[in-house]
């Protein structure tokens, strides 16, 4: 039951084929059985759950419930849940639990979907590796051909992304703030979709980089994004930068095709280092488009190179604003001190690690007077070409076509010792994240060691709907089906 | 009325700037919809914004943008179209949030005036450089325990206007002045209580000395003075330290100090404003805000008369002096009361009234314009009373000192007293003759050429009248008698 995608326990549970605690209790088990190894769950929630699952059926009996009625879900451990512990990997919350319900997770609940727990990252989503969590990393379900070295499942969102490729939930939230649901997505052989900014309320979330925090969904193939997104998004007055205008139904432009459609493809996204493997995996998937009646056309995004250091700019500015609250006097373990700045820097030193340490330290450097121009507003002004960039590459094409990653998931100990190594990870993703625009990543192959390779597709404004349609093109024609090492079956 | 400071090498000039923090009349916080109300159990007016909770957002509360558009528009000021929200980042336990959400760069107020009167009747006209909305912070207490912070957050959040003058204030005077002026404006459009002792207005005051003609000199900034006159004294004492520290040959440092009225000193403070790097960028939880000219221009239309036109109406309308209009438009809830007196009564006995013997009487009891035992309508009775000559002003006053003990009617305690005036010819003919016939010396005296004894003979027949003779009737009456 765990092998089924979301779409189609949707329709088996309308269908009284299953039932929602029958759904459930086979993803409970499928967790129990494999977090030790995986852990990609920081809290799990089994006994809500199963309540939750047996009033689904017993709405699904009378033929109600919501979009997601009765459908186990993961929740990124960023997302506030009400009463339920709520750490962003980090021991400065490690025992937060919220009186309150992220916008996000509130609309999945209103639409029926059940949560089994909240699933690991990398702390306050800082990481590509999500070996930053200060509850472990985690372990990328997929193994090499061969070899037993344990991966990394990308990240920030690597503990949803594993959870849904091992079959431990139908799907998951995840957060993309420079390419969070998208690398780790790739890197699991699932399905990513990052929306455009101000399509997901962000109200609840815990905040890493404002203008760039996104939610989205994670699951095994588009129509579950679509059915998810659907779910999660909408207006919240809550939230100022909340979008209101309707929520289109996704899963409705799953079909529309390609025909007619130009897709770009920037020249500037052909790195000099590219692995062969995805220089030829990108090929495919413009062959495949091609194929199915859209026209490839080489746009030129030509502020690309200067997408990842604006982003960590940016990124690290707001987020050592962000995290200033975290001040261990209302959160986290206090360590005594003489003074109270000296209690702030001792309890902030034990509560953050050494990532997030070494974010707030950049972002406050480029925030600090004399350096504010030189860094920030110069990095303002370039993320306002970038967002050009974008724009006028989208008079031309209707959607661009690039590789998701630079290369496939590796091990735990390849992990480069060199941070601005691990920020190259997001080369690809950053860009789309900068200007606002909506982006997905959906598997597209495996490489020689038989681990999977995303393709990423970027859209205009708001037109998440033609991302779907041509996403779904490629999904068919990639006919990606390979599980992973440790992939829990469990029920018929 | 220059004000100098004569020192050993010469004369001194001060130059003052004030910024004043004024906190906003709304229902609800500037980003939260928790109670700004003032007071309350420590930490009960706090929502889960203010407490900076971990994925909680600011949403503008429009009424506080309004609040602050309309003190714009009465400061004369240009209203911007579009302003910002910065983060100002820093470090402080009752900061919940590790910041200030405040309009640093983008203010949503600019340049505009305030005119002030001083006490020699000239008027000077001070520079508003800007106006901008931002948060107050909460309140820490660290002298209750010794290894503990109070913190209560029932401030946090809650919406400030920070008016920042230009330097033009020369004098403790027009600083006094000028800061009076802004809390009548803000208070008759109401967009402030004007609070000092409840801390709802504050001012920061930056002082520097100069010789005249110099450029402006260092600026030492005394923080969160919360009174007038406080404000003047820590003027008047900072100038004088620093034209001290100059001709010792010394150099003034630019920091903040506070005053202690106490021992009418300033001292340097080291507190939060330390923290020099503030480390300001655009709040990215919040769009730009943008407003409609078409709403700001309705928002204009809807103002209350300010105190400068409504000053200039009542001496036009009601023939009051320039003093008096001053007097009866310090408050709104005066002006008023005076207008609903006037109304349909001689202006000029209205004004002599309110200004006389009826704020006379309201400062003896104790009481505010808003609280008075004796409402407009009862006063304008009693000018009624005056005017058809029922009583007489003497009389009058002692009906309204009883008006304010018992709260009855002007008619009512006339009637109740046999106040009456007497008007009957007869019985005041009768009154004077008998006065004249008991005086006969002092007729004789008077009838030798000493005319001043007219007024002892009023005085004398008032007197035996119970003071309720027609002073005009008794004034006809003697002289005719006296000419017989």
């Amino acid at each position: 039951m765990t092998d089924m995608t979301l779409a189609a326990a949707r329709r088996a549970l309308a269908a009284r084929e299953i039932s929602a605690v029958e759904l459930v209790d086979s993803h409970n088990k499928a967790i129990e059985s494999l977090n030790g190894d995986v852990n990609a769950f920081i809290i799990t929630t089994p006994e809500q759950a199963r309540e939750a699952a047996k009033a689904a059926d017993t709405l699904l009996a009378k033929g109600e419930g919501g979009l997601l009625c009765g459908i186990p879900l993961g929740v990124k451990d960023l997302f506030c849940t009400n009463g339920v512990r709520t750490t962003a990997a980090s021991n400065i919350l490690r025992d937060f639990v919220p009186p309150y319900e992220s916008a996000v997770t509130a609309n999945l609940l209103s639409e029926g979907a059940i949560f089994l727990g909240k699933t690991n990252l990398d702390e306050f989503a800082m990481g590509s590796t999500n070996l930053t969590s200060a509850f472990g990393g985690v372990t990328n379900p997929w193994r090499r051909s061969g070899s037993d070295a344990k991966l990394v499942p990308g990240g920030s969102s690597g503990g949803s992304a594993a959870a849904v490729a091992a079959g431990m939930v139908l799907g998951a939230t995840g957060t993309d703030t420079g390419g969070s649901i998208r690398q780790p997505a790739a890197f699991c052989g699932i399905t990513g979709v990052k929306p455009t900014y101000g399509r997901c309320s962000r109200f609840g979330t815990i905040a890493f980089a404002s203008s760039l925090d996104q939610a989205g969904p994670m699951a095994r193939n588009l129509e579950d994004c679509a059915w998810m997104l659907e779910a999660m998004a909408g207006f919240d007055k809550r939230d100022s930068t909340s979008v209101d205008r309707p929520v289109p139904r996704y899963a409705d432009a799953l079909e529309r095709g390609v025909k007619g459609m130009k897709v770009g493809i920037p020249r500037e996204y052909r790195a000099p280092n590219m692995p062969r493997e995805i220089e030829a995996l990108w090929e495919q998937g413009i062959a495949w488009l091609r194929e199915a009646g859209a026209e490839p056309v080489e746009v030129s995004l030509p502020h690309t190179k200067y997408g990842l250091p604006t982003y960590y700019i940016v990124a690290l500015a707001e987020a050592s604003s962000n995290l200033a609250r975290y001040d261990g006097v209302r959160f986290g373990e206090r360590v005594k001190a003489d003074s109270l700045d000296a209690l702030y820097e001792a309890t902030r030193h034990a509560g953050f690690g050494e990532e997030v340490r070494r974010r707030i330290l950049m972002g406050t450097y480029v925030l600090s007077s004399g350096y504010y121009d030189a860094y920030y507003l110069r990095a303002q002004k370039v993320r306002t070409m970038i967002q050009r960039d974008f724009l006028s590459a989208f008079e031309k094409v209707d959607v661009l076509l690039t590789p998701t990653a630079p290369s496939a998931a590796f091990a735990h100990d390849e992990k480069p010792t060199d941070p601005v190594q691990v920020y190259l990870n997001d080369v690809f993703t950053v860009p789309a994240s900068m200007a606002g625009v909506p982006a997905l990543s959906l598997p597209a192959g495996l490489d020689a060691q038989g681990l999977p390779l995303g393709l990423q597709l970027i859209g205009r404004y708001f037109d998440e709907e033609t991302l779907f349609a041509a996403g779904r093109v490629m999904e068919k024609a990639a006919g990606f089906s390979t599980r992973p090492a440790l992939f829990a079956e469990f029920g018929a | 009325m220059s004000y100098r400071i004569e020192g050993t090498t010469g004369t001194w000039e001060i130059v003052v700037g004030l910024e004043v923090h004024a906190q906003v009349i709304s229902n609800a916080k500037l980003f939260s919809g928790a109670s700004a109300t003032y007071g309350g159990e420590p930490n009960t007016h706090v929502s889960l914004i203010d407490a900076g909770f971990p994925g909680m957002l600011p949403v503008v509360n429009g009424e506080c943008v309004a609040q602050a558009v309309r003190t714009g528009l009465g400061l004369n000021a240009v209203i911007h179209l579009e302003s910002r929200f910065d983060r100002k980042n820093y470090f402080y336990a009752d900061l919940p949030q590790g910041y200030q959400i405040s309009q640093f760069a983008h203010p949503i107020v600019g340049e505009g005036k305030v005119v002030v009167d001083l006490a020699d009747g000239s008027q000077r006209e001070i520079g508003v450089t800007r106006l901008h909305l931002e948060q107050d912070a909460g309140k820490s207490i660290h002298d209750q325990d010794p290894t503990r912070s109070f913190i209560d957050l029932n401030r946090s959040g809650v919406a400030l206007m920070e008016i920042v003058s230009e330097p033009d204030i020369r004098s403790p005077e027009e600083a006094g002045a000028y800061l009076r002026k802004l809390r009548q404006i803000l208070r008759y459009i109401g967009t402030c209580d004007g609070n000092m002792e409840e801390g709802s207005m504050r001012a920061d005051v930056n002082v520097s000395v100069r010789k005249a003609g110099e450029p402006f000199r260092t600026r030492c900034e005394i923080k969160n003075v919360n009174s007038i006159r406080f404000v003047m004294q820590a003027i008047e004492v900072e100038a004088q330290r620093q034209v001290e520290i100059w001709e010792a040959g010394g150099i003034v440092d630019q920091e903040t100090r506070l005053f202690d009225h106490a021992r009418g000193e300033t001292r340097s403070l080291r507190n939060k404003e330390d923290a020099h790097d503030y480390r300001y960028f655009p709040d990215p939880d919040l769009l730009p805000l943008v407003i409609e000219r078409d709403w700001v221009d309705e928002l204009k239309a809807a103002l209350p008369e300010l105190p400068e036109a409504k000053r200039a109406r009542l001496e036009e309308t009601y023939g009051v002096t320039r003093y008096e209009s001053g007097v009866l438009t310090a408050e709104q809830s005066v002006a008023d009361f005076y207008e609903a007196v006037a109304r349909d009564r001689d202006p000029r006995l209205a004004a002599n009234w309110m200004l006389g013997d009826f704020f006379g009487a309201l400062n003896r009891t104790g009481h505010a314009i808003d609280d008075s035992p004796v409402s407009a309508d009862g006063l304008r009775e009693l000018l009624g009373l005056i005017a058809d000559s029922t009583i007489n002003g003497k009389i009058a006053k002692e009906v309204l000192e009883d008006m304010f003990e018992t709260g009855e009617s002007a008619s009512a305690i006339v009637e109740r007293k046999g106040l009456r005036q007497v008007t009957d010819t007869g019985a005041i003919e009768a009154a004077i003759r008998d006065i004249l016939a008991t005086n006969a010396d002092k007729l004789a005296e008077y009838k030798s050429g000493k005319d001043k004894l007219f007024g002892f003979f009023v005085g004398q027949t008032m007197k035996a009248m119970k003071g309720k003779g027609n002073p005009a009737l008794v004034n006809d009456l003697l002289k005719k008698l006296l000419a017989e």
